[in-house]
Parts: C-alpha cells; sequence; structure tokens
C-alpha cells in the first residue's frame, strides 16, 4: 500500500454532499480525499441564484461551490477534479480508488455522492443537435429563441416553471408531454395553463430530431395511437427530471429501482465503511440542505466508523 | 466579469494577438451559467496537462466577443459557451454548449496532437 496515496476517508463527488463530507472529515483530521469525476459544485453550480439557503440571502450556486470548496481545502481535504475513475474495489477493510490515468488511491472508508444529472430523452439526434436548438438550460439559452416557436419537453415543475419563464423570447411555446396531467404543483400548471403563448400536446412524446446545422423540427409521437406526425421547431427545452449517478455501482451495494443508492439513517450503504450522501441516495427531498445534511451526517458517522477501526487496529497489535 | 482562473480576453484586437501568437489556443465564450462554468473547469484543470496549448475565456455579452459570435462556423449555434479551437491563427474546430472532459480532450488531441 502506497502510504502518501492512502487517506482515511475518500469521497466520490463534490457536490454539497462531498463537499460538506469533506469539511467535515477534514476538520476532524480525518485524512480525506475528495474525487470528482465533473466540475467541482456538481448540480448545485446549474442554479444561479440560491435563495433558501439558511444564512445567505442571495448567492449563486457557483458562488456557494467555491466557498464550500475552499473550507474544505483550507482544512486540509484534498480534491482533484475532472478525473476519471477506472475501477472502485468497495470490499474488505482497505477500498480501492483506481483512476484512468492509472493513479490509485486507497481508505479506511468511502463516501458515495456522485450526484446525478439531467435526464435525456434518448432518441435519434439528440446529441448531435444538443446546442443546435436542443437547449437542458433556459436561462443560459433563452435569448437565442426570440420570436422563436419552442417546444419544452417534460411536465413537473421544471418544465412548467421554463415554459412561461421562455414566453419572455419565445413567440410559442408548447409543452409536450408524456401523460394526461402533470407533476407539477398546482400554482405552475395553472400559470401555465393561463399564459397565452402556451400550449399543451398530451400524452405524447418526440421520438426522433431531425436537423444537420441546427434543429429543424421534431417527430412527435401520440402514445395512445402510436401515430406519428412532423413539427417544424426552432428549439427544444428539455426538462425531465434528473438520473444518479450509480452505474459504476451497479452489482457493488444494494440499489434501489431508481438506482438510487439505500442507506440506513447514518447514511450506511449495504457494505461496510461505505457510506452515501446526496441525490444518489435514495429519498424523497432534493435540495442543496439535504444534500449537506446528508454530508454531515456521513462524515460523522465514519468519523466514528474510522475511530473504532483505528481503536481496534491498536488492540490487535498490543 | 467571468470569475475563472482562465486568461481573460477582453478586447477583439487582444484576441487577434493570442490566436496569432500561439500555435494552439482554446477559448471558451460564455457566461456564468450552468453550461459554461464546467467548461470553464475543465479548461482550468486541463491547462497543467496540455503545456502548448493556451486557454482563455472571454465573455458572451461583450460586445468585442463579435470575433466569436459572428464567424460562419457558429452560424447554428443555438448553446452557450461557444468554445473555440486555433491552430496557427485559424480556427479548426468549434463546439456549442456544455462539453464533458473527454470530448474537450478528444479534440485537444485529435486537433493538436503533439501538445501534450
Amino acid at each position: 500500500m502506497d502510504t502518501n496515496n492512502h487517506y482515511e476517508a475518500i469521497v466520490i463527488g463534490a457536490g454539497p454532499a462531498g463537499l460538506t463530507a469533506g469539511i467535515y472529515l477534514s476538520r476532524a483530521r480525518v485524512r480525506t480525499l475528495i474525487l470528482s469525476e465533473g466540475t467541482v459544485g456538481g448540480q448545485m453550480i446549474l442554479t444561479h441564484e440560491i435563495a433558501n439557503y439558511p444564512g445567505v440571502e442571495n448567492i449563486s450556486g457557483y458562488q456557494l461551490s467555491m466557498i464550500m470548496r475552499n473550507q474544505a481545502k483550507k482544512f486540509g481535504c484534498d480534491i482533484k477534479s475532472n478525473i476519471q475513475v477506472e475501477t472502485m474495489m468497495l470490499e474488505g477493510e482497505v477500498k480501492a480508488v483506481t483512476l484512468a490515468d492509472g493513479t490509485k488511491y486507497t481508505a479506511d472508508a468511502v463516501i458515495l455522492s456522485p450526484g446525478g444529472r439531467s435526464r435525456k430523452l434518448g432518441v435519434p439526434g439528440e446529441e448531435a443537435l444538443k446546442g443546435k436548438g436542443i437547449s437542458y438550460c433556459a436561462t443560459c439559452d433563452g435569448d437565442f429563441f426570440t420570436d422563436k416557436e419552442i417546444i419544452v419537453v417534460g411536465g413537473g415543475n421544471s418544465a412548467l416553471e421554463e415554459a412561461v419563464s421562455l414566453t419572455k423570447y419565445a413567440s410559442k411555446v408548447t409543452i409536450v408531454h408524456q401523460f394526461d396531467h402533470f407533476q407539477a404543483f398546482e400554482y405552475a400548471v395553472e400559470e401555465a395553463r393561463s399564459h397565452p403563448k402556451v400550449s399543451f400536446i398530451m400524452e405524447s412524446a418526440i421520438s426522433a430530431f431531425h436537423g444537420n446545422e441546427k434543429l429543424a423540427g421534431v417527430e412527435i409521437m401520440d402514445l395512445k395511437t402510436g401515430n406519428k406526425l412532423n413539427y417544424a421547431i426552432d428549439g427544444v427545452f428539455i426538462f425531465i427530471g434528473y438520473v444518479p449517478n450509480t452505474e459504476f455501482l451497479e452489482g457493488k451495494l444494494e440499489l434501489n429501482k431508481w438506482k438510487e443508492i439505500i442507506v440506513n439513517t447514518d447514511m450506511q450503504t449495504s457494505l461496510e465503511g461505505v457510506y452515501a450522501a446526496g441525490d444518489s441516495t435514495a429519498k424523497r427531498y432534493r435540495q442543496v440542505t439535504t444534500a449537506v445534511a446528508d454530508g454531515t451526517i456521513a462524515a460523522l458517522a465514519i468519523s466514528k466508523y474510522i475511530h473504532e477501526l483505528h481503536k481496534n487496529k491498536s488492540l490487535q497489535n498490543a | 466579469m467571468l470569475y475563472t482562473n482562465l486568461k481573460h480576453i477582453e478586447t477583439a484586437a487582444d484576441h487577434q494577438k493570442f490566436i496569432s501568437e500561439n500555435e494552439n489556443v482554446m477559448i471558451c465564450c460564455g457566461r456564468m451559467g450552468p453550461m459554461c462554468i464546467p467548461v470553464y473547469g475543465i479548461m482550468e484543470d486541463l491547462e497543467g496537462q496540455y503545456a502548448n496549448v493556451k486557454f482563455a475565456d472571454m465573455e458572451f455579452d461583450s460586445p468585442e466577443s463579435h470575433v466569436i459570435r459572428n464567424v460562419p462556423e457558429v452560424r447554428g449555434f443555438m448553446g452557450i459557451p461557444f468554445t473555440m479551437y486555433y491552430k496557427d491563427g485559424k480556427l479548426v474546430k468549434a463546439t456549442s454548449s456544455i462539453q464533458s472532459m473527454t470530448q474537450v480532450r478528444t479534440i485537444l488531441d485529435a486537433e493538436f496532437s503533439s501538445a501534450r
């Protein structure tokens, strides 16, 4: 075991859950490494303004991420972002993570906080036309669609709220949703229904995107009849929720049917010495505050676990 | 103002100077938004690994960034950031919207193969 690359705790993911765990662990003098396959901040940086984080009236997700990162570093936490994990060994007394560049890290315990990502439709043309008419961020790209006709896909709060916000730019917004009713709160549904620029295609789904240099149209399938119709359209915004980044954990520990990590009240997974926190765990509410709480609990539990581990080793060696 | 640790290009003249004085250049033109910040983060992490590539950012909403927003290669782009790759002063690749580390590496390795 390379002692330089051995940490007491490795945290996978650098969103609010992972960074909070890093802050608590490092402050408790637990030698900690955070490994993140993406940018520090996770989905928190997707939020332009956070207005309900207690103690902070208004802050951007990016700024809050940077503060959390700096706090963790100040306490001695090592952070490596935009890395690629090649293999992970979570069973046994010593856990191991090997990166794509061959670097191997070991640890006594691991916190998994890989977060989630925007769900994609997964239909032909989606990847090729991303940024060329297909968008996942209304605030970022809305102004490209001034006086144009667009579609918003989804039926949750994000979809309906963003559809209304996009009417600032677009001449017409059509919401395409797979069910005959919406999952969004009633106020969001009412606001969308009463807006003169917003119309609806229910019980339908986009089955293909068309276009070469940019999006030219979509194929929409009526889910009741199976009939498909082509529509000319300038833009499509997709807001159909998130999926947990847990593919790499399948078969390694217990996940539920939505591939979320099952944890107990101490955030411990089905494997000894492996904890989880944040949006990738099985839970109902996903907020920055709940991720921070998860990270705190996991860090405190892991500190106790590591303390017990060291105590037992000392007794064995005595 | 872009709050990154990258070199900031502020004028069209600076842009021209930067791409003509450096053989391999990657410039990300965006805002401090959710699709752009991950790309800046990737560039910051890659700066130490690709010694012969110069990395910089430019504010999308600055009038000076017309040198990026108005080139024919980005005509179909409808998502920020616009990420531009230049070799010997010439645009060799451009992408629209968020990109992953793998996607950026693939382009850097293909366009600036001797740069690592």
